[in-house]
């Protein structure tokens, strides 16, 4: 089964996968399928499984229940040297004491393949760094190493590249480069990339379906678009950008809309935008969705009187605003600075509109509290 | 009245200086004087003058060369049993003993804990007729019935194994601890298995604790002689117990200076070639 399996290739699909260590649950009854070609992202907060999950795909841990096939091949209990997967570490984990060129070499001189000087520096052309074949990965820059690490797994042209928070130890700046980098170069390259991250951003930069893990489950999965315009959970919905969610009730129908009470104040959505499973529901809008008028202009769409602009931030692009309404919630909204309007005075009354196709419906139980802030004591040790 | 910065670092030195240059460089220099004299004509035993008779090296090392290569042979033998030993037990400490941890590496050092002297006499008894290892080696007819451990090359070089594995395992285990785990798993992930990633990237990560456990081994097993006058025979004897007979006994104080002297030759010019060919500076 070994020699099969370093040959497997096709979709990933994790079936029932479960991973308890002692009473802890890290993974959580996980069915997964990463199709052959894509960028896949696991993104989450620490301590959500998907790291676990990774270590899982490249046999550094093994389920405590569930399977885990590579196209046909089942490579559940595989050995990690026998899978045709590899991965880019954490912390890189170059040798330390081989050079960039013995680093990149390893994987194929373990499987003995032939022309390694020339796949070696093809890789290095890839990542741009052929002048630094005999260094040693001590003298190099964050970013080089990380580099390096990328190439030393790619050179061996794996059915999986399994990235795990790659970019997590680069500065903003060098990180943004990278991510335009890494997605290109998956292109390039052509093969099936998982990528584990805690960062919205990045997840959403890169990758083209994305999984949101939650306490060793997979809260949604889609697209970016998906996932930010249309989020099933609360905790999508705090996890990817912010979200303004207000109480409410359904109040009726309206051919493919609903009629939403929010405070006494009826708002429409499409009915197929609701996740409520009762007439009780959040309804839920982007900050940048919403509009400010004064009282008395006219307003197109949803709209919600009565509130207060409560604090103002200019960031150059856009204005944020924090409105207090009426019921004592506060919202966020911002504006983009592009129609030579002034922006609002604290104090103001205003009246916020939006397009009722932007409305998102939640399950009226939710914590709405769910993923905009990680509990400290979650971070998992590095 | 503040201290001027720059002598600072001269003032720390200046304690450690003082005491190696009274107690190292002076008896160095002494010795050395020594090496080179002469008995005093119609003078008492142990009555020397200076004569820079260096000949005394040439006598000294050919009347004793079957001691010096027996030093290198029985010192060379018991760091590489030493190493054998102490790599699994410090693999064993620096990756799978959990929260036991401390505690075995106190057991480690726990040998420290009894003197020196005593360990090794405590060796003759477990070697000899009374102890378990003849009669149980004789009854599983491993050894020959009148064969006996004590008084042998063999029970010298277990000896001298035994006091210095804890040198040789503190070394290893420090610099396979400072091995970061993820390394191993990178060299799986790159179709390693366990003894390639084990040979190509756990041995060279751990040569700075080879290299720095088999110096502190081999340099003072080489000139060890308790082992060998506690647990050797006549016919076992190494430099070291050459010059401390010649020294304490016979009171031939310029051949024992002489072999001083060329041991600690000898055993600087291994080290060097060894530091060489391991190519420490190599190494993280």
């Amino acid at each position: 089964m070994s020699s099969e399996a370093i040959n497997a290739r096709g979709d990933l699909r994790l079936t029932r996968i479960t991973k308890e260590y002692g009473d802890f649950k890290a993974v959580d009854d996980l069915t997964l399928t990463i199709p052959k070609g894509s960028f896949f992202a696991l993104l989450g907060p620490s301590g959500c499984g998907k790291t676990t999950t990774l270590r899982m795909i490249a046999g550094l841990e093994e389920p405590t229940v569930g399977s885990i096939h590579l196209g046909d091949t089942d490579i559940t209990t595989t050995r990690p040297y026998q899978r045709p997967i590899n991965t880019v570490f954490q912390n890189y984990a170059l040798f330390p004491h081989l050079t960039v060129f013995e680093n990149i070499a390893f994987g194929l001189r373990r499987r003995g393949l032939k022309d390694i000087k020339e796949q070696v520096e093809k890789v290095l052309n890839l990542v741009e760094l052929p002048h630094l074949a005999q260094r040693k990965p001590t003298q190099l820059s964050g970013g080089q190493q990380q580099r390096i690490a990328l190439a030393r797994a790619i050179v061996n042209r794996p059915a999986l590249l399994l990235l795990d928070e790659p970019l997590g130890a680069l500065d903003l700046k060098l990180r943004r480069q990278m991510q335009i980098e890494l997605k290109w170069i998956q292109r390039e390259v052509g093969l099936t990339f998982v990528h584990v991250t805690h960062d919205q951003e990045e997840a959403m930069t890169m990758a083209d379906t994305i999984a949101v893990m939650n306490e060793g489950k997979i809260e949604q999965m889609g697209t970016p678009a998906d996932l930010y315009d249309n989020p099933e959970t609360a905790f999508v919905a705090n996890f990817l950008g912010q979200s303004n969610l207000i109480k409410g009730k359904i109040d009726g129908s309206d051919g493919d809309n609903l009629v939403v009470d929010l405070y006494g104040q009826k708002i429409s959505m499409p009915k197929n935008r609701s996740h409520a499973i009762d007439s009780s529901l959040y309804a839920g809008i982007r900050p940048e969705k919403f509009r400010i008028s004064l009282v008395g202009t006219p307003i197109r769409g949803n709209c919600l009187t009565g509130g207060h602009i409560e604090d103002v931030s200019y960031i150059g692009v856009s204005t944020q605003y924090v409105v207090a309404m009426p019921w004592g919630q506060e919202v966020m909204v911002f504006e983009q600075n592009d129609d030579g309007v002034p922006p609002f005075d604290k104090g103001d009354e205003v009246v916020i509109s939006w397009e009722p196709n932007f409305t998102f419906g939640l399950r009226g139980d939710e914590d709405i509290e769910a993923g905009t802030e990680v509990n400290p004591e979650e971070i998992e040790g590095e | 009245m503040s201290l001027p910065k720059v002598r600072v670092p001269y003032l720390l030195l200046f304690p450690g200086f003082a005491f190696l240059f009274t107690f190292f460089i002076l008896p160095i220099i002494n010795l050395a004087q020594t090496s080179t004299q002469t008995p005093i004509k119609g003078g008492d035993t142990g009555q020397y003058q200076q004569s820079f008779a260096f000949s005394n090296y040439i006598h000294a090392f050919t009347e004793n060369k079957e001691q010096f290569a027996r030093s290198f042979v029985f010192a060379t033998l018991s760091t590489l049993l030493a190493l054998a030993i102490a790599y699994p037990l410090a693999y064993a400490i620096a990756f799978k003993s959990g929260k036991f941890k401390n505690i075995l590496l106190v057991l480690v050092v726990a040998p420290f804990f009894t003197s020196f002297l005593l360990r090794t006499i405590a060796w003759k008894q477990i070697l000899g007729e009374e102890g378990f290892v003849v009669p149980g080696l004789r009854s599983l007819h491993i050894i020959g019935q009148q064969t006996t451990l004590t008084s042998t090359s063999f029970a010298v070089v277990a000896g001298m194994t035994y006091n210095f594995l804890p040198f040789m395992t503190l070394p290893l285990y420090a610099s396979l601890e400072r091995i970061d785990p993820r390394t191993i798993e990178a060299a799986g992930d790159l179709y390693a298995n366990g003894i390639t990633a084990f040979r190509r990237v756990t041995v060279p990560l751990s040569m700075p604790g080879v290299v720095a456990g088999t110096l502190l081994t081999f340099i003072p097993a080489a000139g060890d002689y308790v082992n060998a006058a506690i647990l050797g025979s006549p016919t076992s004897k190494m430099v070291g117990n050459v010059i401390e007979s010649r020294y304490f006994k016979i009171v031939d104080y310029p051949t024992a200076a002489a072999l001083s002297f060329t041991l600690m030759a000898a055993i600087l010019i291994l080290v060097t070639l060894y530091i060489r060919k391991a190519g420490t500076e190599e190494l993280v």
